[in-house]
């Protein structure tokens, strides 16, 4: 199905994200993602107050508080009054929730940003809440466990096997030697197996962080940034939860999505994705169709630096970013969420011709 | 290969939208509630959300191969102890392979979730989307939930009615209300409540004495003055103008929506009449060409939790001068059969599934231009506001619905 | 600076989940010892069953019977269980393809011979818990099953060696609902603003933040100027004294929360320190309840413990008038 256009032109013209670090807990969450939102809105030279619609995602079990975002609200200085909302989701569904306010045209600009504290606890354990809480929860099956299924169901497929997979790692670290953000750079060691098959080098950081974009329609978009990130198109969506009714070598959620932000209808030169654990790109190369031509996780991606509920709209960050500074033309950035790739979004950004 | 390219350039020449790719208008075609109870001990968080879900397909007359999206709210995880639970409710909600959103912000969520949903038709990227709200109460205990044990902090030393109570008596002492008015609101809630079947607290019987006879709980509030703890979930069939034309009942259209946010607590905050309020209303006035609310809105579904917020909201909305909002109530002027109804269903004092308390609002806003309200039918209702607040008092969402569909 | 604090923050609660028809039957099954499925509409077996259809949305209920014995259809293994998994030493997680369900049900393997005696197609069977209540529990865990002819075990309908009781769903005492414990520990950290207001309380000082924007104090200080959304700094004693802008009775103790030991009735207060810009909140002692008003100067009594004011009490001076106040409230 072909890809339909959006109603608005909506380009991501700034990003910024904290340097991603095992533990801040020196900060509190405000502490750590003010200066995120001030970088960000400095690159812009925005203000707050110019600032059409806000929107942030977060969630209240990696803090242990509930309504833990109300107080990150104080480091945006929504005074007076913001048009404001967020999802208690990674902050790649907070985008797409402003990109649809500015598709309706009630706003022009929009702040994105999203933050997540993984030091407080454990961040395994706390990830086994999301389950089903009749049959699954009470097993506590942490999210290293649950990948590693789907990483033995990969191998069993003929998809990858643990060199690979290790291969997978390190190039993830060696790319993010470039990334002063990422937390994991270089060599890192394969390491002892954490839940086999996987071992902790195919297992992304645990750590905190933080990561604000700006939006922008039209000329505005051209006003703010030298070279804007044009959202082509952008697409979510979600499968079944049950791990035993899903074919967990396949995505079929992320091929739907891609398909409909139309990520199969030119060649892609780079792609951002949201794969925690190093058989996860294995799933997602094969459902995107990538292939060597296209530059996978620059960045490190999240094998270099996890901060959950930010790491998606990190991608779709450093895919701007990478189109902003001339090093791509056309890039996907995807962002998942949910055990094994339950729910998964595609963003594809496209510069203007050089 | 590069038409593409060049459409992007072409497209992105301005930043209004010319009237031809302009907004499309959002219609309300299907509503479906739970009839609200304490504990729904019958059904798991699925059956609970399904329950709504389904019977606003069928009031649309929709199956849900129809719905394109689905956007879900509630108030904090913690509360039934799931994590993001929209990952576990996808197959329940028909959103296995669609794109599925869940929004938190706080006790505005199920006004905001709505919102969200409406964006989604308006946008253009969907021609039909499925919202839904929800909380299950039973599951645990509201208060823990709101109280865990977080070092350093200064206990929560009165629950939540002592963190609006104080605010009530600032309310009565910058107005001079008399005392009698919270139990005015309540008595009234409480009787509307009884012409909705899905209202959680049915008290036949209620008279104004045994309300005023309730225990004072955080003096200025009385029990009776105060919302009970539901499990519950209400659900709306969004569409465009194609889908409404297919409605088999009449549509509600959205004539404005908003939402405002500010922070929680800050130097110069009016917790009894917040800025966001005004601000939230004043844009949805402007969207929908209302001059004066208090002449043109029929009837309104606010926010209620504590009685003494209709008097409150009344002035912070534009229904009442600053100072005068208690005298609307004092004087019969927001009963069923006033001149402007305030919580036609009985409203948060009588029903309260925390998470889903604002789309209730919008709902049952939705259901009275459409004529649907049943025993609670406000006879005539053209325009009614559905208003949701939450947070301390710091974020706001708002939709104007109307009979006939918006004129620009 | 200030060096954070840090404390341990336990959050946990036995949550009371309802179960509706299906998965009511299911539980009470594996309590029984039966493992039931779910047949879809176009007759595919879920196990475990579901209330919807994944892939059609409809909702099911027709319930068949399924054997204990299965086959594993992906694993993992995991040398070091963690708090609340099925098992406490080293074990496989599993999906289990049980004997006549076309899904996978995940739960544990105990598989003495280690992670090399466990591969994809591995047949195992439910070995059930000692003492069943209706929980996904009930199962303690799969263990691995030597079955002579695998390929007839494949439809249990058709005679295998799994043992089928020919049960309908229906059962004595159905189990309605499940008590589901659960537990996280998180380690808080309030920061550096917060850590240096709490340190200054220890010495019974309170020590605001002023904003260097708007320049104004904030107690306690949250690190930001929520207003402005600029970091503040630049530290202020404020108080001891204060006047109580507004306030509740407080009447009832609320379960849950930390007033349980203060008797009621009792005075929540809203207090605005002088120097503050914003009040706070208190307690309000040392006065019958029915004589505080909004205006009453007051001042904190410190407690043995350290930490936040136990209460504040009247200082004797004359009320503060209500122009004085009136922005604060």
């Amino acid at each position: 199905m072909p890809a339909p256009r959006p109603l608005r032109d909506i380009a991501v013209v700034a990003f910024a994200q904290t340097d991603h670090r095992r533990t801040s807990d020196d900060l509190s969450e405000v502490e750590m993602l003010m200066p995120v939102l001030h970088r960000v809105l400095a690159r812009t030279g925005l203000k707050t107050g110019d600032i059409g619609f806000t929107c942030s995602g977060s969630t209240d079990y990696l803090a242990g508080r509930a309504f833990s975002f109300t107080m990150a609200l104080d480091g945006v200085g929504a005074w007076p009054p913001i048009s404001e909302s967020h999802v208690e989701m990674d902050g790649a569904w907070a985008l797409y929730e402003a990109w649809t306010k500015l598709l309706t045209g009630d706003a022009d600009t929009a702040l994105v940003y999203a933050y997540g504290k993984s030091s407080p606890g454990s961040v395994r354990d706390v990830l086994t809440r999301q389950l089903d809480p009749y049959y699954v929860a009470p097993l506590w099956p942490d999210s290293i466990a649950l990948a590693a299924l789907q990483a033995q169901a990969l191998i069993d497929a003929g998809d990858t096997d643990e060199p690979a997979l290790a291969a997978v790692a390190s190039r993830s670290r060696a790319s993010a030697t470039d990334n002063p953000h990422a937390q994991l750079r270089g060599s890192v060691p394969r390491g002892d197996y954490a839940v086999r098959p996987l071992r902790t080098g195919d297992c992304p950081p645990i750590g905190d962080g933080a990561a604000a974009v700006i939006l922008a329609a039209g000329d505005r978009a051209r006003d703010l940034c030298e070279r804007p990130a044009w959202i082509r198109g952008i697409d979510h969506r979600i499968e079944a939860h049950g791990l035993g009714v899903r074919d967990l070598t396949d995505s079929p959620s992320t091929r739907l999505a891609a398909e409909r932000a139309g990520a199969f209808e030119r060649p892609l030169d780079t792609a951002e994705l949201h794969a925690p654990f190093s058989s996860q790109e294995v799933v997602l190369r094969k459902t995107l169709r990538l292939d060597d031509g296209v530059d996978v996780n620059p960045s490190g991606g999240a094998l270099a630096a996890n901060p959950v509920m930010a790491a998606g709209l990190i991608r779709i960050g450093e895919a701007a970013a990478r189109i902003g500074r001339g090093a791509s033309d056309r890039a996907l950035a995807h962002a998942t969420s949910g055990p094994c790739l339950q729910q998964n979004l595609v963003a594809v950004l496209e510069g203007d011709p050089r | 290969m590069s038409d593409t390219k060049s459409n992007a350039l072409s497209n992105a020449s301005g930043n209004a939208l010319s009237s031809a790719t302009g907004k499309e208008p959002v219609a309300v075609v299907g509503i479906g509630q739970t009839k609200h109870v304490a504990a729904r001990r019958d059904v798991s968080i699925a059956g609970l959300v399904r329950e709504a879900a389904q019977r606003a397909l069928a009031d649309a007359e929709l199956t849900w191969a129809d719905i394109d999206a689905v956007v879900i709210g509630k108030a904090p995880d913690f509360f039934e102890g799931v994590m993001m639970p929209e990952l576990y409710l996808a197959d329940a909600l028909g959103a296995v392979g669609k794109p599925m959103l869940r929004v938190h912000t706080a006790g505005s969520v199920g006004g905001s979730t709505a919102l969200v949903a409406t964006n989604l038709v308006a946008g253009r990227v969907h021609g039909t989307v499925l919202t839904l709200a929800y909380e299950k109460q039973s599951e645990s205990n509201a208060m823990w939930g709101l109280s865990l044990p977080i070092p350093f902090q200064q206990p929560l030393l009165a629950g939540a009615g002592g963190f609006f109570a104080p605010h009530v008596r600032a309310y009565m002492r910058r107005t001079g209300a008399p005392d009698t008015v919270g139990s005015l609101v309540a008595y009234k809630d409480r009787r509307n409540a009884l012409k909705n079947p899905y209202a959680h607290l049915h008290e036949h019987g209620i008279t104004l004495e045994k309300v005023q006879a309730s225990p004072m709980l955080w003096d200025p509030i009385r029990y009776s003055e105060t919302c009970p703890s539901s499990d519950g979930a209400c659900a709306m069939v969004l569409t465009d103008r194609a889908g409404a034309a297919r409605s088999p009942r009449p549509p509600a259209w959205l004539h404005g929506g908003a939402m405002r946010s500010e922070p929680t607590l800050f130097a110069g905050k009016d917790f009894v009449s917040p800025r966001a309020g005004k601000d939230c209303a004043a844009d949805v006035y402007r969207q929908a060409g209302i001059a004066d609310p208090r002449r043109d809105i029929d009837a309104v579904e606010m926010y209620v939790p504590f009685s003494w917020y209709e008097p409150m909201w009344l002035e912070n909305l534009g229904f009442a001068d600053e100072g005068e909002g208690w005298k609307l109530t004092e004087s019969g002027v927001t009963e069923l059969d006033g001149d402007l109804p305030v919580n036609m269903s009985g409203g948060v004092l009588s029903t309260n599934p925390i998470g889903a308390s604002g789309m209730i609002r919008f709902a049952e806003a939705a259901l009275q231009v459409r004529g649907q309200a049943g025993e609670h039918q406000v006879d005539g209702a053209r325009r009614v506001l559905g208003h949701a607040y939450g947070g301390g008092s710091q974020f706001f969402s708002m939709w104007l619905v109307g009979a006939a569909p918006p004129t620009s | 600076m200030t060096e954070v604090l840090k404390a341990p923050l336990v959050v946990e609660f036995p949550f009371t989940r309802s179960l509706g028809p299906v998965q009511s039957a299911f539980l009470t099954g594996l309590r029984e010892r039966v493992v039931l499925g779910v047949r879809t509409g176009d007759g595919r077996v879920l196990v475990p069953p579901v209330e919807y259809d994944p892939v059609t949305s409809e909702e099911i209920g027709e319930l068949v019977e399924v054997a204990p014995t299965g086959t594993v259809t992906t694993w993992a293994w995991n040398h070091e269980p963690r708090r609340g998994q099925p098992l406490d030493t080293p074990f496989a997680w599993v999906l289990v393809r049980l004997d006549g369900a076309d899904t996978a049900l995940l739960h544990a393997l105990d598989a003495p011979g280690g992670p090399d005696s466990v591969r994809t197609g591995t047949r195992v069977r439910v070995r059930w818990a000692e003492d069943r209540s209706g929980a996904i529990t009930d199962i303690a865990c799969f263990e691995p099953y030597e079955s002579p002819n695998p390929h007839e075990l494949r439809d249990p309908y058709s005679g295998g060696a799994a043992a089928l009781v020919g049960s309908d769903g229906r059962f004595e005492d159905p189990v309605t609902g499940i008590v589901a414990p659960a537990r996280l520990d998180y380690t808080y950290s309030p920061g550096r603003a917060q850590s240096a207001y709490i340190r200054s309380l220890a010495d019974r000082r309170v020590v605001g933040e002023r904003c260097p924007s708007c320049r104004k104090v904030y107690v306690p200080p949250r690190g930001a100027c929520p207003t402005c959304g600029v970091a503040t700094s630049e530290q202020v004693e404020v108080g001891p004294r204060g006047t109580v802008t507004t306030y509740c009775i407080v009447n009832i103790k609320a379960t849950h929360t930390a007033n349980l030991d203060i008797e009621v009735p009792y005075v929540y207060a809203h207090i605005a320190l002088d120097g503050a810009d914003l009040a706070l909140h208190g307690r309000i002692g040392g006065i019958p309840y029915d004589q505080v008003r909004m205006g009453l100067r007051v001042e904190p009594v410190w407690s043995e413990a350290g930490g936040h004011p136990d209460h504040y009490r009247p200082t004797g001076e004359p009320d503060a008038d209500y122009e004085t106040y009136k922005e604060l409230l």
